[in-house]
């Protein structure tokens, strides 16, 4: 039963994406949004728009019952939730389901089994897929720690198997320095929580942060490569890349095969990502969590293979095969995708929704914009702060990086302050440029004034 | 009287979370540099402070209520 009136639970540049992606495929786009989206670009480009609630995404867009009755009176038959939001929630896709409507993702099953991280990691060991190296469980005793550490291989970490918040942590890096530090931390452990259980895993001190696009439709699944995300600030993904120019090939096939593993394992359905972490000294691999859903940073994927992500997500939950073979998916050149979002870098990142006065949008060959703004557009305040993203693709990684300093300065933003400078600062630092980064290399970058120097010289 | 305006659009909040008195009561004493209020503003939250000092008259908007910038939020005299 292909899709043919599709409701868009979500709002801001990725509705307009599968606004976009269904009426290109022919479907019926129904837009829904708030009291304070009213004049959204996705609820004008819609073909049809409906109010679900006040601006507070509590009342509208993570109100179920809201939802249902909306997509119900629209006579819609499928309900895509985009990124965040309901996306991940067991409850809506079941809801959705009972409802009688198709929803635009994985099982409220799938969901629920790999949004809990235990679940998560037992059905990658199940499907082979490599996870951090840990105890099984606690452990009880400095001995016991020091056995699975030789076992696991060290730097290794010692936690509090009941903690949290980072209180009992230890690093350490050989036999003594665990013979030191495990009696420190389960006192602590003791003292914070009144359990001095130990959980012990490898360390992985600057770890790349790479992921795998897959696609399922519910027998049968293939990858799209990887993404390169390590340039993160609070967790928060900046930057992005597609693919990793760290890995070898067969460092690079090992890992997308294994991703399609869990993904056969688990019958997914509709697009999903992979988490790894990567240890590049080690050139290892291990599996963190998967993703459920379409991601922010889809397109560095579709510019990189020229899938169309969003397209075949809809296609597959509507009951359709995968459109595409494995050795019909092959990569081309190189991609980047940044991050605009309406805050001021040079002020903290402190959040900053104007009222867009001009607005003139990169072009060019490579150059795609996925955004959500028009002149004369009040950025609502009540919702995160991504306003698009710019992506370029081109021969080589370098090329890429050129293009994007191009695409950002030919960008024009009035009105509002955004985060353009702090990727044309990235662009131009040596680091970035020789992809030469970790997951804990952005913000000390930062604190160091690295922004504000180019910034200023800029 | 003086009149503190809001320096961002976002949500106005009258207490640092539901189970906390106001920041301030008519009458209090207001210092340079009180919290008066916070704003949500895309989902991080940002002080909004006295710029002069005086006595604390009325929060001029609706515990968590929409405000835009420049909108008075409380008054002091």
């Amino acid at each position: 039963m292909a899709i043919q009136r599709l409701f868009i639970a979500n709002r801001g540049e990725i509705a307009v994406r599968i606004v976009r992606a269904a009426q290109a495929l022919g479907i019926h786009a129904i837009q829904a949004h708030s009291e304070a989206d009213t004049d959204m670009l996705a609820v004008k480009l819609a073909d049809e728009a409906v109010c679900i609630g006040p601006a507070p995404s509590k009342d509208s867009y993570l109100k179920i019952d809201a939802i249902l009755k909306a997509a119900k009176d629209t006579g819609a038959d499928a309900i895509h939730p985009g990124y965040g939001f309901l996306s991940e929630s067991p409850a809506f896709a079941r809801a959705v389901e009972a409802a009688g409507l198709i929803f635009v993702g994985p099982s409220a099953d799938t969901i629920e089994r790999m949004g809990d991280k235990v679940a998560a990691r037992q059905a990658a060991e199940a499907a082979g897929v490599p996870v951090v190296p840990g105890s099984d469980g606690r452990v009880e005793d400095v001995a016991s720690a020091v056995a699975v550490a030789e076992r696991i291989g060290f730097p290794v970490m010692i936690k509090a198997a009941a903690g949290g918040g980072g209180r009992g942590i230890r690093v350490a890096k050989t036999v003594e320095e665990l013979k030191t530090l495990a009696p420190q931390a389960k006192s602590e452990a003791e003292a914070a929580f009144g359990d001095g259980g130990l959980y012990v895993e490898r360390a992985i001190l600057s770890p790349r942060h790479i992921e795998v696009q897959i696609l399922g439709d519910g027998e049968n699944a293939v990858h799209c490569y990887e993404r390169e995300c390590s340039l993160q600030r609070r967790r928060q993904k900046v930057w992005e890349e597609a693919g990793a120019a760290c890995l070898d090939d067969e460092t690079r096939e090992a890992l997308c095969a294994s991703a399609v593993a869990l993904a056969k394992a688990v019958n997914y359905r509709g697009a999903g990502t992979l988490e790894y972490l990567y240890d590049e000294a080690a050139n290892q691999f291990f599996f963190i969590e998967m993703n459920t859903r379409i991601q922010v940073e889809h397109p560095v994927t579709e510019m990189l293979t020229g899938v169309d992500l969003v397209a075949e997500m809809i296609q597959v939950c509507g009951g359709a095969k995968l459109s595409m073979t494995q050795d019909q998916i092959t990569r081309t050149g190189h991609a980047i995708e940044v991050r605009l979002c309406a805050e001021d870098p040079f002020m903290n990142f402190m959040p900053w929704p104007g009222q867009v006065k001009t607005l003139k949008e990169p072009t060019g060959e490579g150059v795609r914009f996925d955004h959500f703004l028009s002149e004369g557009y009040q950025i609502p305040p009540f919702y995160d702060s991504l306003l698009g993203k710019v992506i370029v693709h081109a021969e080589t990684r370098d090329a890429a990086i050129d293009k994007l300093v191009t695409a950002l300065t030919e960008m024009e933003i009035e009105g509002t302050k955004t985060t353009a400078p702090l990727h044309l600062a990235l662009a131009a630092d040596p680091a970035v440029r020789a992809g030469d980064f970790h997951t804990q290399w952005l913000e000390p970058w930062l604190e160091a004034g690295n922004l504000t120097a180019k910034g200023d010289a800029a | 009287m003086s009149d503190i305006q809001s320096p961002l659009p976002g949500t106005f909040y009258h207490q640092a979370s539901p189970e906390e008195p106001p920041f301030k009561s008519e009458g209090d004493d207001v210092a340079v540099g009180d919290v008066i209020g916070l704003i949500e503003v895309m989902k991080t939250f940002i002080q909004v402070t006295a710029e002069t000092s005086g006595v604390f008259v009325a929060y001029k908007v609706d515990n968590a209520s929409p405000v835009t910038a420049g909108d008075v939020v409380a008054e002091l005299k």
